[in-house]
Protein backbone atom coordinates (compact mmCIF):
# COMPACT_ATOMS: atom_id res chain seq x y z
CA UNK A 1 0.00 0.00 0.00
CA UNK A 2 2.83 2.31 1.21
CA UNK A 3 4.84 1.58 -1.74
CA UNK A 4 1.42 2.37 -3.89
CA UNK A 5 1.24 5.66 -2.76
CA UNK A 6 4.62 6.69 -3.99
CA UNK A 7 4.61 5.12 -7.09
CA UNK A 8 3.83 7.77 -9.66
CA UNK A 9 4.02 5.51 -12.92
CA UNK A 10 6.47 7.82 -14.62
CA UNK A 11 4.47 11.25 -14.06
CA UNK A 12 6.62 12.62 -11.49
CA UNK A 13 9.19 14.87 -13.89
CA UNK A 14 5.34 16.09 -15.28
CA UNK A 15 4.18 17.27 -11.89
CA UNK A 16 7.00 18.85 -10.90
CA UNK A 17 6.81 20.83 -14.27
CA UNK A 18 3.78 22.03 -13.05
CA UNK A 19 4.97 22.87 -9.25
CA UNK A 20 7.42 25.59 -11.36
CA UNK A 21 4.63 26.54 -13.65
CA UNK A 22 2.28 27.12 -9.95
CA UNK A 23 4.98 29.03 -8.58
CA UNK A 24 5.80 31.36 -12.06
CA UNK A 25 1.87 31.98 -11.66
CA UNK A 26 2.33 33.09 -8.13
CA UNK A 27 5.35 35.43 -8.29
CA UNK A 28 3.99 37.06 -11.41
CA UNK A 29 0.97 37.85 -10.09
CA UNK A 30 2.71 38.40 -6.80
CA UNK A 31 4.09 41.13 -8.92
CA UNK A 32 0.49 42.85 -10.64
CA UNK A 33 -0.90 42.83 -7.37
CA UNK A 34 1.68 44.73 -5.51
CA UNK A 35 2.11 47.57 -8.23
CA UNK A 36 -1.69 47.67 -8.77
CA UNK A 37 -1.73 47.79 -4.57
CA UNK A 38 0.51 50.60 -4.33
CA UNK A 39 -1.23 52.38 -6.88
CA UNK A 40 -4.85 51.53 -5.60
CA UNK A 41 -3.51 52.83 -2.08
CA UNK A 42 -1.63 56.22 -2.74
CA UNK A 43 -4.61 56.77 -5.25
CA UNK A 44 -6.72 56.11 -1.62
CA UNK A 45 -4.72 58.11 0.07
CA UNK A 46 -3.71 60.69 -1.94
CA UNK A 47 -5.77 60.96 -5.20
CA UNK A 48 -8.02 63.69 -6.58
CA UNK A 49 -11.62 62.65 -6.03
CA UNK A 50 -12.34 60.86 -9.35
CA UNK A 51 -9.71 58.58 -8.91
CA UNK A 52 -10.31 58.11 -4.84
CA UNK A 53 -13.57 57.11 -6.27
CA UNK A 54 -12.32 54.74 -8.82
CA UNK A 55 -10.18 52.98 -6.26
CA UNK A 56 -12.89 52.65 -3.93
CA UNK A 57 -15.22 51.03 -6.78
CA UNK A 58 -12.03 48.73 -7.53
CA UNK A 59 -11.39 47.46 -4.26
CA UNK A 60 -15.38 46.61 -3.15
CA UNK A 61 -15.90 45.37 -6.48
CA UNK A 62 -13.42 42.68 -6.85
CA UNK A 63 -13.58 41.17 -3.42
CA UNK A 64 -17.43 40.95 -3.69
CA UNK A 65 -16.97 38.96 -6.97
CA UNK A 66 -15.58 35.08 -7.07
CA UNK A 67 -11.89 34.67 -8.58
CA UNK A 68 -13.31 31.85 -11.03
CA UNK A 69 -16.51 34.32 -12.52
CA UNK A 70 -13.28 37.04 -12.95
CA UNK A 71 -11.54 34.74 -14.20
CA UNK A 72 -13.89 32.76 -16.54
CA UNK A 73 -15.13 36.44 -17.50
CA UNK A 74 -11.22 37.25 -18.71
CA UNK A 75 -10.89 34.81 -20.19
CA UNK A 76 -13.56 33.81 -22.27
CA UNK A 77 -14.62 37.49 -22.57
CA UNK A 78 -11.39 38.38 -23.26
CA UNK A 79 -11.20 35.87 -26.10
CA UNK A 80 -14.40 37.33 -28.09
CA UNK A 81 -13.34 41.22 -27.36
CA UNK A 82 -10.07 40.74 -28.49
CA UNK A 83 -11.42 39.15 -31.70
CA UNK A 84 -14.13 41.84 -32.62
CA UNK A 85 -11.51 44.61 -31.99
CA UNK A 86 -8.58 43.41 -33.66
CA UNK A 87 -10.16 42.89 -37.46
CA UNK A 88 -11.13 46.56 -36.95
CA UNK A 89 -7.33 47.80 -36.47
CA UNK A 90 -6.28 45.39 -39.16
CA UNK A 91 -5.45 42.19 -38.32
CA UNK A 92 -7.84 39.46 -39.29
CA UNK A 93 -6.60 36.08 -37.86
CA UNK A 94 -8.15 35.02 -35.29
CA UNK A 95 -6.18 35.43 -31.64
CA UNK A 96 -6.02 32.89 -28.64
CA UNK A 97 -5.77 34.15 -25.80
CA UNK A 98 -3.31 32.85 -23.75
CA UNK A 99 -4.46 31.00 -20.12
CA UNK A 100 -0.98 31.98 -18.45
CA UNK A 101 -1.89 35.38 -19.61
CA UNK A 102 -5.77 35.55 -18.65
CA UNK A 103 -4.42 33.85 -15.37
CA UNK A 104 -1.98 35.83 -14.23
CA UNK A 105 -3.89 39.11 -15.22
CA UNK A 106 -6.79 38.21 -13.29
CA UNK A 107 -4.95 37.15 -10.35
CA UNK A 108 -3.11 40.30 -10.09
CA UNK A 109 -6.14 42.33 -10.48
CA UNK A 110 -8.15 40.39 -8.09
CA UNK A 111 -5.00 40.45 -5.38
CA UNK A 112 -4.67 44.14 -6.21
CA UNK A 113 -7.55 44.91 -4.65
CA UNK A 114 -6.45 42.91 -1.07
CA UNK A 115 -2.78 44.75 -1.24
CA UNK A 116 -4.27 47.66 -1.88
CA UNK A 117 -6.39 47.54 1.63
CA UNK A 118 -3.14 46.50 2.97
CA UNK A 119 -0.51 49.33 1.96
CA UNK A 120 -3.28 51.54 3.26
CA UNK A 121 -2.90 50.28 6.41
CA UNK A 122 0.31 50.42 6.30
CA UNK A 123 1.00 53.67 5.28
CA UNK A 124 -1.29 55.25 7.35
CA UNK A 125 0.45 53.43 10.30
CA UNK A 126 3.57 55.44 10.00
CA UNK A 127 3.98 57.99 12.04
CA UNK A 128 2.43 61.13 10.10
CA UNK A 129 5.36 63.64 11.91
CA UNK A 130 7.93 61.91 10.12
CA UNK A 131 6.70 62.57 6.85
CA UNK A 132 5.98 65.88 7.58
CA UNK A 133 9.63 66.33 9.04
CA UNK A 134 10.54 64.57 5.41
CA UNK A 135 8.99 67.36 3.53
CA UNK A 136 10.43 70.47 6.36
CA UNK A 137 13.94 69.11 5.06
CA UNK A 138 13.00 70.20 1.36
CA UNK A 139 12.82 66.43 0.06
CA UNK A 140 10.52 65.90 -2.85
CA UNK A 141 7.65 63.72 -2.88
CA UNK A 142 9.17 60.41 -3.93
CA UNK A 143 12.22 61.07 -1.75
CA UNK A 144 9.92 61.42 1.07
CA UNK A 145 8.15 57.66 -0.26
CA UNK A 146 11.32 56.26 -1.05
CA UNK A 147 13.56 57.02 1.81
CA UNK A 148 10.76 57.44 5.26
CA UNK A 149 7.53 56.02 3.73
CA UNK A 150 8.46 52.73 2.33
CA UNK A 151 11.44 51.06 4.52
CA UNK A 152 8.83 51.65 7.39
CA UNK A 153 5.70 50.74 5.85
CA UNK A 154 7.02 47.55 4.72
CA UNK A 155 7.20 46.18 8.73
CA UNK A 156 3.04 47.00 8.70
CA UNK A 157 2.09 45.45 5.78
CA UNK A 158 4.34 42.58 6.55
CA UNK A 159 1.61 40.60 8.00
CA UNK A 160 -1.28 41.44 5.86
CA UNK A 161 0.75 40.76 2.40
CA UNK A 162 1.74 37.11 3.98
CA UNK A 163 -1.87 36.44 3.95
CA UNK A 164 -2.65 37.76 0.62
CA UNK A 165 0.28 35.82 -0.80
CA UNK A 166 -0.95 32.91 0.96
CA UNK A 167 -4.46 33.25 -0.02
CA UNK A 168 -3.04 33.67 -3.64
CA UNK A 169 -0.67 30.65 -4.22
CA UNK A 170 -3.95 29.18 -3.22
CA UNK A 171 -5.80 30.08 -5.45
CA UNK A 172 -3.55 29.57 -8.37
CA UNK A 173 -4.85 26.53 -8.68
CA UNK A 174 -7.66 27.71 -10.50
CA UNK A 175 -5.62 27.96 -13.48
CA UNK A 176 -5.98 24.44 -14.36
CA UNK A 177 -9.51 25.19 -14.73
CA UNK A 178 -8.82 27.12 -17.63
CA UNK A 179 -6.99 25.18 -19.22
CA UNK A 180 -2.84 25.86 -18.40
CA UNK A 181 -0.59 23.28 -17.23
CA UNK A 182 -0.10 24.43 -13.84
CA UNK A 183 0.26 20.97 -11.47
CA UNK A 184 -3.36 20.43 -10.58
CA UNK A 185 -4.09 20.10 -13.98
CA UNK A 186 -0.74 18.08 -15.03
CA UNK A 187 -2.31 15.56 -11.56
CA UNK A 188 -5.82 15.31 -13.40
CA UNK A 189 -4.20 14.40 -16.64
CA UNK A 190 -1.93 11.82 -15.26
CA UNK A 191 -5.04 10.87 -12.59
CA UNK A 192 -7.25 10.21 -15.74
CA UNK A 193 -4.10 8.08 -17.42
CA UNK A 194 -3.24 5.87 -14.19
CA UNK A 195 -6.58 5.79 -12.72
CA UNK A 196 -4.85 6.66 -9.19
CA UNK A 197 -6.36 10.55 -8.89
CA UNK A 198 -6.39 10.03 -4.84
CA UNK A 199 -2.75 9.80 -5.36
CA UNK A 200 -1.71 12.77 -7.38
CA UNK A 201 -4.16 15.33 -6.22
CA UNK A 202 -2.27 14.26 -2.74
CA UNK A 203 0.91 14.69 -3.96
CA UNK A 204 -0.15 18.25 -5.27
CA UNK A 205 -1.35 18.68 -1.97
CA UNK A 206 1.53 17.95 0.24
CA UNK A 207 3.57 20.60 -2.67
CA UNK A 208 1.18 23.40 -1.64
CA UNK A 209 1.77 22.55 1.91
CA UNK A 210 5.60 22.47 1.49
CA UNK A 211 5.11 25.58 -0.71
CA UNK A 212 3.02 27.30 2.04
CA UNK A 213 5.44 26.24 4.75
CA UNK A 214 8.32 27.28 3.42
CA UNK A 215 6.40 30.82 2.54
CA UNK A 216 5.91 31.15 6.39
CA UNK A 217 9.18 30.86 7.41
CA UNK A 218 10.06 33.22 4.89
CA UNK A 219 7.75 35.51 5.86
CA UNK A 220 8.79 35.39 9.59
CA UNK A 221 12.42 35.80 8.81
CA UNK A 222 11.08 38.56 7.11
CA UNK A 223 9.21 40.15 9.96
CA UNK A 224 12.37 39.81 12.11
CA UNK A 225 14.02 41.79 9.97
CA UNK A 226 11.93 44.38 9.49
CA UNK A 227 11.02 44.67 13.08
CA UNK A 228 14.57 45.23 14.06
CA UNK A 229 14.71 47.84 17.13
CA UNK A 230 10.71 47.83 17.45
CA UNK A 231 10.35 46.71 21.05
CA UNK A 232 7.85 44.37 21.37
CA UNK A 233 5.84 43.28 24.70
CA UNK B 1 -12.16 55.77 -31.13
CA UNK B 2 -11.43 53.77 -27.70
CA UNK B 3 -15.25 54.74 -27.01
CA UNK B 4 -16.66 53.96 -30.23
CA UNK B 5 -14.81 50.30 -29.73
CA UNK B 6 -16.47 50.57 -26.76
CA UNK B 7 -20.05 51.13 -27.80
CA UNK B 8 -19.74 49.13 -30.85
CA UNK B 9 -18.76 46.12 -28.45
CA UNK B 10 -21.53 47.16 -25.70
CA UNK B 11 -24.07 46.69 -29.17
CA UNK B 12 -23.02 42.77 -29.11
CA UNK B 13 -24.24 42.40 -25.59
CA UNK B 14 -27.64 40.94 -25.93
CA UNK B 15 -28.74 40.71 -21.66
CA UNK B 16 -32.59 39.13 -23.19
CA UNK B 17 -30.74 36.33 -23.48
CA UNK B 18 -29.99 36.35 -19.63
CA UNK B 19 -33.72 37.05 -18.91
CA UNK B 20 -34.73 34.31 -21.26
CA UNK B 21 -32.64 32.10 -19.34
CA UNK B 22 -33.22 33.37 -15.71
CA UNK B 23 -34.53 30.06 -14.40
CA UNK B 24 -31.15 28.39 -14.54
CA UNK B 25 -29.84 31.24 -12.41
CA UNK B 26 -32.09 30.63 -9.74
CA UNK B 27 -31.62 27.29 -9.77
CA UNK B 28 -27.88 28.00 -9.20
CA UNK B 29 -28.47 31.01 -6.39
CA UNK B 30 -30.76 27.91 -4.68
CA UNK B 31 -27.75 25.32 -5.26
CA UNK B 32 -25.00 28.26 -4.66
CA UNK B 33 -27.31 29.39 -0.98
CA UNK B 34 -27.85 25.59 0.04
CA UNK B 35 -24.46 24.40 -0.33
CA UNK B 36 -22.61 27.47 1.63
CA UNK B 37 -24.96 27.85 4.37
CA UNK B 38 -25.11 24.07 5.38
CA UNK B 39 -21.81 23.79 4.99
CA UNK B 40 -20.99 26.82 7.06
CA UNK B 41 -23.65 25.78 9.62
CA UNK B 42 -21.94 22.27 9.97
CA UNK B 43 -18.63 23.62 9.68
CA UNK B 44 -19.16 26.69 12.61
CA UNK B 45 -20.43 23.25 14.65
CA UNK B 46 -17.91 21.36 14.11
CA UNK B 47 -15.33 24.34 14.84
CA UNK B 48 -16.69 24.99 18.19
CA UNK B 49 -15.26 22.10 20.16
CA UNK B 50 -12.24 21.78 17.98
CA UNK B 51 -11.38 25.17 19.15
CA UNK B 52 -12.24 24.18 22.65
CA UNK B 53 -10.27 20.92 22.46
CA UNK B 54 -7.07 22.25 20.56
CA UNK B 55 -6.43 24.46 23.29
CA UNK B 56 -5.76 21.83 25.37
CA UNK B 57 -2.21 21.19 26.78
CA UNK B 58 -2.24 17.46 26.15
CA UNK B 59 -0.39 16.55 22.60
CA UNK B 60 -2.39 13.75 21.53
CA UNK B 61 -5.88 15.93 21.71
CA UNK B 62 -4.56 19.32 20.16
CA UNK B 63 -2.30 17.55 17.82
CA UNK B 64 -5.00 15.77 15.30
CA UNK B 65 -6.82 19.17 15.13
CA UNK B 66 -3.71 21.42 14.99
CA UNK B 67 -2.96 18.49 11.78
CA UNK B 68 -6.44 18.99 10.62
CA UNK B 69 -6.33 22.70 10.45
CA UNK B 70 -2.62 22.75 9.04
CA UNK B 71 -3.82 20.67 5.74
CA UNK B 72 -6.49 22.29 5.08
CA UNK B 73 -5.79 25.65 5.37
CA UNK B 74 -2.38 24.72 3.55
CA UNK B 75 -3.91 23.13 0.12
CA UNK B 76 -6.27 24.87 -2.26
CA UNK B 77 -10.23 24.24 -1.82
CA UNK B 78 -10.45 23.14 -5.29
CA UNK B 79 -7.65 20.06 -4.31
CA UNK B 80 -9.28 19.35 -1.82
CA UNK B 81 -12.58 18.42 -3.33
CA UNK B 82 -10.85 17.18 -6.02
CA UNK B 83 -9.25 14.87 -3.81
CA UNK B 84 -12.64 13.77 -2.12
CA UNK B 85 -15.29 13.96 -5.51
CA UNK B 86 -12.30 11.98 -7.78
CA UNK B 87 -9.56 10.50 -5.07
CA UNK B 88 -12.40 8.05 -3.07
CA UNK B 89 -13.13 5.94 -6.12
CA UNK B 90 -9.37 4.60 -5.86
CA UNK B 91 -10.16 3.00 -2.26
CA UNK B 92 -12.13 -0.38 -3.41
CA UNK B 93 -12.91 -0.12 1.11
CA UNK B 94 -14.52 2.85 0.28
CA UNK B 95 -16.36 1.48 -3.13
CA UNK B 96 -17.81 -1.00 -1.32
CA UNK B 97 -18.65 0.59 1.63
CA UNK B 98 -22.31 2.10 2.38
CA UNK B 99 -20.47 5.71 2.17
CA UNK B 100 -20.16 4.88 -1.96
CA UNK B 101 -23.47 6.30 -2.86
CA UNK B 102 -22.93 9.10 -0.95
CA UNK B 103 -19.45 9.77 -2.12
CA UNK B 104 -20.21 9.22 -6.02
CA UNK B 105 -22.45 12.28 -5.56
CA UNK B 106 -20.55 15.80 -6.99
CA UNK B 107 -23.15 17.35 -4.46
CA UNK B 108 -22.29 15.49 -1.41
CA UNK B 109 -18.61 15.71 -2.13
CA UNK B 110 -18.80 19.47 -2.36
CA UNK B 111 -20.60 19.84 0.51
CA UNK B 112 -17.81 17.60 2.30
CA UNK B 113 -15.08 19.35 0.94
CA UNK B 114 -16.75 22.61 1.49
CA UNK B 115 -17.53 21.75 5.27
CA UNK B 116 -14.14 20.21 6.29
CA UNK B 117 -12.17 23.16 4.86
CA UNK B 118 -14.81 26.04 6.56
CA UNK B 119 -14.47 24.17 9.64
CA UNK B 120 -10.63 23.96 9.19
CA UNK B 121 -10.61 27.80 9.30
CA UNK B 122 -13.17 28.76 11.60
CA UNK B 123 -11.17 26.48 14.35
CA UNK B 124 -8.36 28.34 14.11
CA UNK B 125 -10.52 31.84 14.44
CA UNK B 126 -12.36 30.91 17.19
CA UNK B 127 -8.83 29.66 18.89
CA UNK B 128 -7.35 32.51 18.40
CA UNK B 129 -10.61 34.61 19.63
CA UNK B 130 -10.49 32.01 22.87
CA UNK B 131 -6.51 32.18 23.60
CA UNK B 132 -7.45 36.29 23.50
CA UNK B 133 -9.52 35.84 26.38
CA UNK B 134 -8.63 38.49 29.00
CA UNK B 135 -6.79 36.66 31.90
CA UNK B 136 -9.04 39.15 34.41
CA UNK B 137 -11.94 37.63 33.28
CA UNK B 138 -10.94 33.83 33.64
CA UNK B 139 -9.70 34.64 37.06
CA UNK B 140 -12.67 36.07 38.30
CA UNK B 141 -14.59 32.83 36.91
CA UNK B 142 -12.70 31.12 39.22
CA UNK B 143 -12.92 32.62 42.19
CA UNK B 144 -17.11 32.52 41.61
CA UNK B 145 -16.51 28.96 41.70
CA UNK B 146 -17.63 28.02 38.36
CA UNK B 147 -16.36 24.90 36.74
CA UNK B 148 -13.98 24.49 33.68
CA UNK B 149 -17.70 23.85 31.61
CA UNK B 150 -19.73 26.42 33.03
CA UNK B 151 -16.58 29.00 32.62
CA UNK B 152 -16.43 27.86 28.97
CA UNK B 153 -20.02 28.37 28.47
CA UNK B 154 -20.75 31.26 30.29
CA UNK B 155 -17.58 33.56 30.26
CA UNK B 156 -15.02 32.03 27.62
CA UNK B 157 -17.04 31.21 24.50
CA UNK B 158 -19.89 34.21 25.01
CA UNK B 159 -16.62 36.53 24.66
CA UNK B 160 -14.46 34.49 21.97
CA UNK B 161 -17.38 34.75 19.62
CA UNK B 162 -17.54 38.72 20.30
CA UNK B 163 -13.97 38.59 19.02
CA UNK B 164 -14.46 36.31 16.39
CA UNK B 165 -17.43 37.96 14.22
CA UNK B 166 -15.02 40.20 12.34
CA UNK B 167 -12.60 37.38 11.18
CA UNK B 168 -15.88 35.20 10.62
CA UNK B 169 -17.65 37.77 8.61
CA UNK B 170 -14.75 37.30 6.24
CA UNK B 171 -14.76 33.49 6.39
CA UNK B 172 -18.15 33.56 5.21
CA UNK B 173 -17.39 35.87 2.38
CA UNK B 174 -14.86 33.44 1.49
CA UNK B 175 -16.65 30.64 1.60
CA UNK B 176 -19.25 31.94 -0.53
CA UNK B 177 -16.87 33.11 -3.09
CA UNK B 178 -14.84 29.76 -2.72
CA UNK B 179 -18.13 27.92 -3.31
CA UNK B 180 -18.14 28.86 -7.22
CA UNK B 181 -15.38 26.20 -7.60
CA UNK B 182 -18.52 23.74 -7.66
CA UNK B 183 -18.93 24.46 -10.61
CA UNK B 184 -16.33 22.41 -11.73
CA UNK B 185 -17.31 19.30 -10.96
CA UNK B 186 -20.96 19.52 -12.73
CA UNK B 187 -23.08 21.06 -9.69
CA UNK B 188 -25.41 23.96 -11.36
CA UNK B 189 -24.28 27.03 -8.82
CA UNK B 190 -24.72 30.57 -9.82
CA UNK B 191 -21.21 30.25 -11.88
CA UNK B 192 -22.50 26.64 -13.22
CA UNK B 193 -25.23 28.32 -14.56
CA UNK B 194 -22.95 31.11 -16.43
CA UNK B 195 -21.23 28.54 -17.92
CA UNK B 196 -24.10 26.78 -19.09
CA UNK B 197 -25.31 29.81 -20.76
CA UNK B 198 -21.73 31.25 -22.13
CA UNK B 199 -21.72 27.47 -23.72
CA UNK B 200 -24.96 27.16 -25.30
CA UNK B 201 -25.13 30.84 -26.32
CA UNK B 202 -21.36 31.96 -26.49
CA UNK B 203 -21.92 35.17 -24.67
CA UNK B 204 -19.29 35.40 -21.74
CA UNK B 205 -19.74 39.27 -20.72
CA UNK B 206 -23.71 38.62 -20.21
CA UNK B 207 -23.16 35.00 -18.94
CA UNK B 208 -20.08 36.13 -16.40
CA UNK B 209 -21.08 39.64 -15.63
CA UNK B 210 -25.03 38.56 -14.56
CA UNK B 211 -23.40 36.11 -12.18
CA UNK B 212 -21.00 38.61 -10.55
CA UNK B 213 -23.60 40.82 -10.34
CA UNK B 214 -25.46 38.29 -8.22
CA UNK B 215 -22.77 37.22 -6.11
CA UNK B 216 -21.93 40.72 -5.30
CA UNK B 217 -25.34 41.73 -4.30
CA UNK B 218 -25.16 38.59 -1.89
CA UNK B 219 -21.82 39.63 -0.78
CA UNK B 220 -23.20 43.04 0.11
CA UNK B 221 -26.28 41.58 1.83
CA UNK B 222 -23.66 39.07 4.38
CA UNK B 223 -21.87 42.31 4.97
CA UNK B 224 -25.02 44.28 5.77
CA UNK B 225 -26.61 41.52 7.70
CA UNK B 226 -23.19 41.21 9.78
CA UNK B 227 -22.80 45.18 10.41
CA UNK B 228 -26.32 44.92 11.85
CA UNK B 229 -25.28 42.08 14.21
CA UNK B 230 -22.25 43.69 15.20
CA UNK B 231 -24.28 46.60 16.08
CA UNK B 232 -26.25 44.55 18.53
CA UNK B 233 -23.48 42.62 19.95
CA UNK B 234 -21.18 44.89 20.54
CA UNK B 235 -24.14 47.24 21.98
CA UNK B 236 -22.44 47.70 25.52
CA UNK B 237 -19.26 48.68 24.06
CA UNK B 238 -20.65 51.75 22.21
CA UNK B 239 -20.22 55.37 23.26
CA UNK B 240 -22.68 56.59 25.63
CA UNK B 241 -24.28 59.71 24.50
Amino acid sequence: MKKDMINLHGYGPSILDGTFITITVSLVSLAISMLLGIIGALAKLYGFAPLRMAAQTYTTVIRGIPDLVLMLLVYFGGQVFINQVAPMVGYDEYIDINPFMAGVSTIGFIFGAYMTETFRGAILAVNKGQLEAGNAYGMSGIQVFTRILMPQMVRHALPGFGNVWLVMVKTTALVSIIGLDDMVRKAGLAAGATRLPFTFYAVVAFNYLVITTISIYVLKWLDTRYSAGVIKA
Amino acid sequence: MFTRLCLKNFDFMDFSIITENFGIYLEGLWNTAQLVSLSLIIGLLMAIPLAVFVTSKNIFVNGPIRAYVYFFRGTPLLVQMFLIYYGMGQFDAVKSSFLWPLFREAYFCALFAFTLNTAAYTTEIIRGAIVATPHGEIEAAKSTGMSRLLMLRRIVLPSAFRRALPAYSNEIIFMLHGSSIASVITIVDITGAARIVNSRFYSPYEAFLTAAVIYLCITFLIVWSIKKLEARWFAHLRPQE
